[in-house]
């Protein structure tokens, strides 16, 4: 991206950060709705500090990235499967699809009545809310193969085994990883939902328990680092999609 | 409806997947592995999908959470169009302000109801606000996307008419801007109302969200169940609803 804009919506973010410190300082708008920005500032350095946010951090990550990693297992052997057979693709590839549109995440009280208020609700839930882009990318991948490379294999005399990893998985895999990076993006968004859902766990909890105990300033600085490092993980991962994928 | 294109290998084995999910639920069910009516008997469900939709609180929930999707969607789709069009027509202002709108879209919604509460209280107003907010996201994006896709020769031809601004907007850019509109009020509306339903769920009063959350408080299973395959039912068919219109309305963009 060119400097220009950049610049300009940073601009744009200060001013508006300035203008809401004048008018909360000015009485115009209660502190009790929307903090002063110095506030959430100091408030952060306060969960920092306090170490409540690494906590948090720390728990909403490894549920993430349990939730994720099953989530990427479960969905790749289930592709590979729905490629490998393909009467099985034709039967539930629409099935997958039409799970990947639905609200999924509606469910997690039924899985409140299974697992309890437990991080275990969280990650099958992220796991399940995440595993539909995964099953349908490496589906599609794989199908995409081009003909020929799986031609060569089979003339090099390639086992099943063979002609799968040295050929058709390296082939599928900028695919693949796209549906990994939705499924991982999902898994994030629903385990911190849930979090905030069933008062339970990492950042979610957080600004759950600083609204409960009416730490605005508090409330305020967990929800923007929520949204930086949904922020970052998007970024983070897009960055890793271009860099694998062949041009 | 999609059955029908289907070879009858296929079918046969979808239809086996249902038997047999619905076969393994039931055994589950009587065998009483888990405890206490956690997997109930289909038999139970079927009567509390009956008892539910017989109910006039299922109704008067349903209504209020519609009236709040309903004012939701209408909120995020008015002010998400006329933000894509915006950033879409000033190329600078839409690079300046893109990575701000891409990094909220992605955030969960969810975490911002306690500040809705804040401003609008914990009434019917707040799970509008919080739809508003989940279906603004998608509108916005697919229409800042559709605006790069307007043609420039439509838009010269409007600029070398001297059309005023809102003559742009009437005459240019929102007809062609209705497949990409469209695509983006059904992904709106899908999150629209899970934001609802969520925040339903949290805090609230009434609404189908906090029936769900009801039944599971008083631990009555078997109609929290119920209640979801309805709600499910009702999105997958809002969800067909717009892919439909979408279709008819926009024949060139359907496979977009």
């Amino acid at each position: 991206m060119r400097a220009g804009p950049a610049a300009a919506g940073l601009a744009g973010l200060a001013v508006l950060l300035a203008a809401t410190e004048g008018v909360v300082a000015a009485g115009w708008v209660s502190a009790l709705v929307v903090p002063l920005p110095t506030d959430v500032a100091v408030a952060t350095v306060e969960l920092m500090t306090s170490g409540q946010l690494g906590d948090a951090l720390a728990t909403t990550l490894y549920e993430a990235a349990a939730a994720s990693f099953a989530a990427s297992v479960l969905g790749i052997a289930a592709g590979y499967a729905l490629f490998r057979y393909t009467a099985l693709g034709r039967a539930y590839e629409s099935w997958f699809a039409a799970l990947f549109a639905a609200p999924i995440v509606l469910l997690y009280p039924l899985f409140l009545v299974v697992f309890g208020r437990s991080a275990t609700t969280i990650i099958v839930m992220g796991v399940v809310t995440g595993v539909a882009p995964i099953i349908l990318n490496t589906l599609r991948g794989l199908v995409e193969v081009p003909r020929r490379l799986v031609d060569v294999g089979r003339a090099a005399n390639c086992s099943p085994a063979q002609l799968f990893w040295k050929v058709q998985f390296p082939a599928a895999a900028p695919t693949v990883f796209t549906g990994i990076r939705l499924g991982i993006i999902y898994t994030l968004v629903n385990v911190i939902g849930i979090e905030f859902l069933i008062n339970f766990g990492g950042l979610g909890n957080l600004v759950s328990a600083t609204y409960d105990r009416f730490d605005v300033p508090g409330m305020y600085a967990a929800i923007l680092f929520i949204v930086l490092l949904s922020a970052l993980f998007f970024v983070a991962l897009g960055a890793v999609e271009t860099r694998i994928r062949p041009t | 409806m999609i059955a029908a294109r289907l070879d009858p290998r296929a079918q046969f084995i979808r239809l086996g997947t249902v038997v047999a999910l619905l076969a393994a639920w039931e055994a589950l069910a009587r065998a009483r592995i888990l405890y206490a009516d956690v997997v109930p008997t289909l038999e139970a469900i079927a009567v509390a999908l009956v008892r539910l939709v017989a109910s006039a609180e299922f109704y008067h929930s349903l209504a209020i959470t519609a009236l709040e999707v309903g004012a939701g969607i209408v909120i995020a789709a008015a002010t998400g169009v006329a933000a894509g069009i915006l950033f879409g027509a000033r190329r600078f202002l839409g690079r300046a302000v893109e990575p701000y709108v891409v990094a909220l879209a992605t955030t969960p919604k969810i975490i911002f109801l306690p500040i809705v509460m804040l401003m609008v209280g914990i009434g019917v107003e707040s799970k509008t606000a919080l739809g508003a907010l989940s279906g603004f996201f998608p509108i916005a994006i697919s229409t800042m996307a559709g605006m790069r896709e307007v043609r420039r020769v439509h838009i010269q031809v409007g600029r070398s008419f001297n059309c005023s601004a809102a003559q742009m907007v009437r005459l240019i850019y929102l007809p062609a801007l209705v497949g990409p509109i469209l695509t983006g009020l059904r992904l709106g509306l899908g999150v629209t109302l899970i934001g609802v339903l969520l925040a339903e769920i949290k805090i609230a009063k009434a609404g189908l969200g906090f029936l769900a959350q009801d039944l599971y408080s008083r631990f009555q299973i078997p109609d929290l169940y119920a209640l979801l395959i309805v709600v499910f039912v009702i999105a997958v068919l809002i969800n067909e609803a717009m892919t439909a219109a979408g279709r008819r309305l926009d024949p060139a963009g359907a496979r977009r």
